[in-house]
């Protein structure tokens, strides 16, 4: 067991715990909360595994912007404040699928993989990626954007009645 | 390092992410739970850019980049249609949402 295993091993048991309260809690906000830690470990798990930028940009769009985006949801849906008993619905059959997947993937992964070892590569940093992503992945870039922009414009036409379907 | 630690955390936070979905009923919670799944995603090509020697250096770097701008657009347009939704019905639990337009019997959207 070397240092980056003994990082990895304790971020992801903090990242799957946390996840676990995400999918369990009965209070809305505190899922919300409960998720700002579980993207904040997986990025100290980036981190470990030398995606230096990844991390960062993780941690700006996934724990800054889309976690405050999930809040502002929880807020305009007027979700209750305390504890509430009726947000999931019968256990038994999301138990047994959601274990199922995990399990037969983890499966997988470990039948790929058994127990080697590898030496991690040069850290990915912001100008390491940033000349892969102009040289060898500018067409995908691109298309991301006309994405967003196309999201974007979605968007708003779906939260304006005025503009959208009407029957 | 041991490639299959990272591996079993981002399998075992897929099988998470699949039990919320299927077991929430609040939209916005689910939409949660789609989160864990892309990470667990996120997590895998992340591991396999930094353990697998590729034709293309860290390519699996640049796909995590482009998954997250993915989700914050999913994120985006899935607030926009939450937002809707409630203002529709009053509610965002998704097993109370109908199926089928044929009844349709609401009144239109309120601006």
């Amino acid at each position: 067991m070397t240092t980056a295993d003994v990082l990895i091993a304790a971020l992801g048991a903090v990242a799957l715990g946390s996840g676990l309260l995400v999918v369990t809690t009965r209070h809305v906000v505190r899922a919300g909360l409960w998720l700002v830690v579980t993207l904040g470990a997986i990025a100290g798990l980036y981190l470990v595994l030398t995606a230096e930028l990844v991390a960062w940009v993780q941690v700006l769009l996934y724990v800054g912007a889309v976690v405050v985006l999930l809040l502002f949801a929880v807020m305009l849906t007027r979700a209750p404040i305390g504890a509430s008993d009726d947000l999931d619905r019968p256990r038994w059959p999301g138990t047994l699928v959601g274990a199922g997947a995990g399990l037969g993937l983890a499966t997988l992964f470990l039948i790929g993989y058994r127990w080697m070892k590898v030496g991690l590569p040069d850290p990915g940093t912001a100008e390491r990626l940033g000349g892969d992503l102009f040289h060898t992945w500018v067409l995908p870039f691109e298309l991301v954007s006309v994405l967003l922009l196309a999201a974007l414009v979605g968007a708003i036409v779906l939260s304006r009645p005025d503009i959208g379907g009407r029957r | 390092m041991h490639p299959a630690l990272p591996f079993l955390i981002a399998a075992l936070l897929f099988g998470i992410g699949v039990y919320g979905v299927l077991v929430r009923r609040n939209a916005v919670l689910l939409l949660m739970a789609v989160e864990l799944m892309l990470n667990a995603v996120n997590l895998v090509f992340v591991t396999a850019d930094s353990t697998v020697k590729a034709a293309v250096p860290r390519s699996g770097q640049v796909f995590a980049l482009f998954v997250i701008v993915l989700a914050a657009a999913e994120i985006g347009v899935g607030l926009a249609i939450i937002l809707q939704l409630y203002r529709l019905r009053r509610s965002v639990a998704v097993d109370e949402v109908p199926l089928s337009d044929s009844s349709e019997s609401e009144k239109s959207p309120v601006s």
